[in-house]
């Protein structure tokens, strides 16, 4: 069994993302990058298969500008076997990624393919759902479970109501949510041996794939920001000022 | 402009975030359809066609469709796509799964939690945890997108008379299959659409601690919330979590009890109209958003609240 596991270079979750001065786009200079941490989860997920001797190999692939090496090293620290970077400087869109992502999964051929449920940068959350589409594969969005059984996987995913199960044939793919594991730091000696995994780096031309975007992007800004209000001194004040100033309750 | 509405339900009711996703068709144009895709789901139908606005009614029956699998509904969808300019489907967990899988096999971008339609072709969605809002102008035939449910109010449930039509289901796709589901049972109000949530974190330390939050929930008809650490910890079901990759609310109260306010809860709640925090750290962040703060202990000042309710109820 062959897993793939699409993992995206991402502004950290901890910093505090600023549109720019003249509504372009957002400031990313000098910003801290990290791996998208759904996309930790995905990894972490194939790694746990490998190590339960259910998978004999992870690729790990990433698509961008030529610093998604780093992501993929990640990837590779955390246990993945080999990388692909789609190297392009273009903005890509969920549906261009999707497309690449095709032409790469006709070559590797994996059995799961594992992606995050959501990139914490553009919260778009369809690139999964697009793939499996183009490939005709079932879907387990929002994994919460993952269980694979003899050409079969069950996800458990986290609806709005709660939990579902689905059992879907392989080949298949799985979005990762955030009860799917905890993410394992990585270790020294394991970022040492990443840097001789192989890293294949492909263009999208290679792949035959038309990334324009199908959306232009007028301007970008910042939301109205809220005020703090007041802090009130006791329950009492707090339920007087509810029931006669704001009015909810 | 010609709208096609995906319905969200469970066969037997139509979820109330359909109504809103309606009001954001309605902004586009005058002819709105709604798909009702399921199974034994005719009481759906016909609430469907009762929406104010709505002209017609599409219904595809068929057990392949009972769980809304998208394998199953994608092309369904696709199949009855050609008719239309937009296709909408509420910014929730079933429309999320649902809708991608349309576009791509329509070769169509999609766009995710529209908070603002601008025109036809231009809509506004929040990006990077709500903390930048983009502007993006669709250069496909077809526009499909999701609905963020907070940014439009409901349409209304009744008043309207749209036409039924039965349309053909398509084949069974037979790659997925539902095994089970393990809902939460709550007689409570369903977080996305109460009016007031009371919502905990961390700081409630254990799941039994929740009942002082379902107290007060009780007593002022309440959803009751929470952050991803209570979700991770397994105080409650994640279908609790509020937040940047959970559920997004705006209802006109939201107590958050125990939460500091990180960047991503606060992505799912700062549009909430009145916000109050009861927190002891005076520095959380979440005071930065809040209406009201209140610097204090939880464990005293929630049994507190429970029973300033009591004495507020007994007033009248
Ligand atoms: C204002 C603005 C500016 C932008 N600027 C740029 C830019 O400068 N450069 C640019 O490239 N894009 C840019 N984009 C595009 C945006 O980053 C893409 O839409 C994004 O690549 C796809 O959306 P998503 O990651 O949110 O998809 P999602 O569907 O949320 O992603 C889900 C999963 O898909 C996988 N995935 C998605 N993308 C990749 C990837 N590239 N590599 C590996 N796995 C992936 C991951 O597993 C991820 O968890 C910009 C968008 C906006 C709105
Ligand atoms: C990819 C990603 C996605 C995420 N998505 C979400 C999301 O959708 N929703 C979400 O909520 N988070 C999300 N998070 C997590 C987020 O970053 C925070 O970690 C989380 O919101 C913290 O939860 P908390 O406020 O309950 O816990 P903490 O940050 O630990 O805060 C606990 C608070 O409780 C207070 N407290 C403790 N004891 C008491 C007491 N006795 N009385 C009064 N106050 C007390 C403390 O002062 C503190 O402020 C996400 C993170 C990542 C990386």
């Amino acid at each position: 069994m062959k897993i793939l596991v699409a993992v995206k270079r991402v502004v950290d979750y901890n910093v505090k993302v600023r549109a720019k001065a003249d509504g372009t786009g957002v400031e990313t200079a000098n910003v801290k990058m990290s791996m998208n941490p759904f996309d930790e989860i995905a990894v972490e997920e194939a790694v746990r298969m490998q190590e339960a001797g259910k998978a004999q190999e992870i690729v790990a692939i990433s698509l961008g500008v030529a610093a998604c090496q780093d992501t993929i090293r990640t990837a590779l620290a955390m246990g993945a076997d080999r990388g692909i970077l789609v190297e392009t400087d273009a903005e890509l869109q969920p549906l261009a990624v999707a497309k690449l992502l095709k032409a790469v999964v006709e070559k590797e051929n994996p059995d799961l393919v594992i992606l995050g449920k959501q990139a914490i940068d553009d919260d778009a959350n369809q690139t999964g759902q697009m793939l499996a589409a183009l490939l005709g594969w079932p879907q387990g969005t929002f994994a919460s479970k993952v269980e694979l059984g003899d050409g079969t996987v069950n996800v458990t995913r986290e609806i709005d109501g709660g939990l579902e199960t689905v059992a879907l044939k392989l080949p298949a793919l799985v979005t990762t949510d955030l009860r799917l594991n905890e993410p394992r730091f990585v270790k020294l000696p394991n970022i040492m041996k990443a840097k001789k995994k192989p890293l294949e780096v492909l263009k999208p031309a290679d792949l035959g794939v038309d990334v324009a975007p199908r959306l232009v992007t007028l301007k970008v800004q910042e939301p109205p920001k809220r005020q703090a209000g007041i802090k009130v001194g006791s329950v009492a004040e707090l339920v007087d000022k509810l029931r006669n100033e704001a009015h909810v309750i | 402009m010609s709208i096609l509405v995906i319905a969200e339900h469970d066969n037997a009711a139509l979820k109330a975030a359909t109504l809103n996703t309606v009001t954001a068709a309605a902004q586009l144009g005058e002819d709105i359809a709604i798909l009702v895709a399921g199974h034994n789901c005719g009481a759906v139908a016909e609430a469907a066609a009762q929406v104010a606005g709505v002209r017609k009614v599409l219904v595809a029956d068929a057990p392949h469709y009972a769980h809304q699998l998208a394998e199953n509904t994608a092309p369904l969808v696709v199949g009855l796509a050609g008719g239309y300019t937009h296709i909408l489907a509420p910014a929730t967990a079933a429309g999320k799964n649902l809708l991608p899988r349309v576009a791509a096999l329509l070769d169509v971008a999609q766009i995710t939690d529209v908070i603002q339609i601008d025109g036809a072709d231009t809509f506004v969605r929040p990006i990077y945890a709500g903390n930048v809002l983009a502007t993006v102008q669709s250069k496909d035939a077809v526009k499909a997108m999701t609905v963020r449910g907070t940014a439009f109010p409901a349409a209304a449930a009744s008043g309207g008379s749209a036409s039924i039509e039965a349309v053909a289901p398509a084949a069974d796709a037979g790659v997925s299959s539902f095994v089970g589901q393990q809902l939460t049972q709550s007689d409570r109000p369903e977080l996305t659409a109460a009016r007031i949530i009371v919502s905990g974190g961390r700081g409630m330390g254990n799941g039994d601690n929740f009942k002082l939050l379902e107290d007060v929930a009780d007593k002022l008809g309440a959803a009751v919330g929470a952050s991803r650490a209570a979700v991770d910890a397994g105080f409650v079901p994640n279908d609790y979590q509020v937040g940047q990759t959970g559920k997004v609310v705006a209802p006109e109260l939201y107590v958050a009890v125990g939460i500091s306010g990180a960047i991503q809860h606060l992505a799912g709640m700062k549009d909430s109209k009145v916000i109050v925090a009861i927190n002891k750290d005076e520095e959380a962040p979440i005071f930065q958003v809040a209406d009201y703060g209140l610097v204090a202990d939880l464990f005293a000042a929630v049994p507190e609240l429970s029973k300033e309710l009591d004495t507020l109820k007994a007033a009248g």
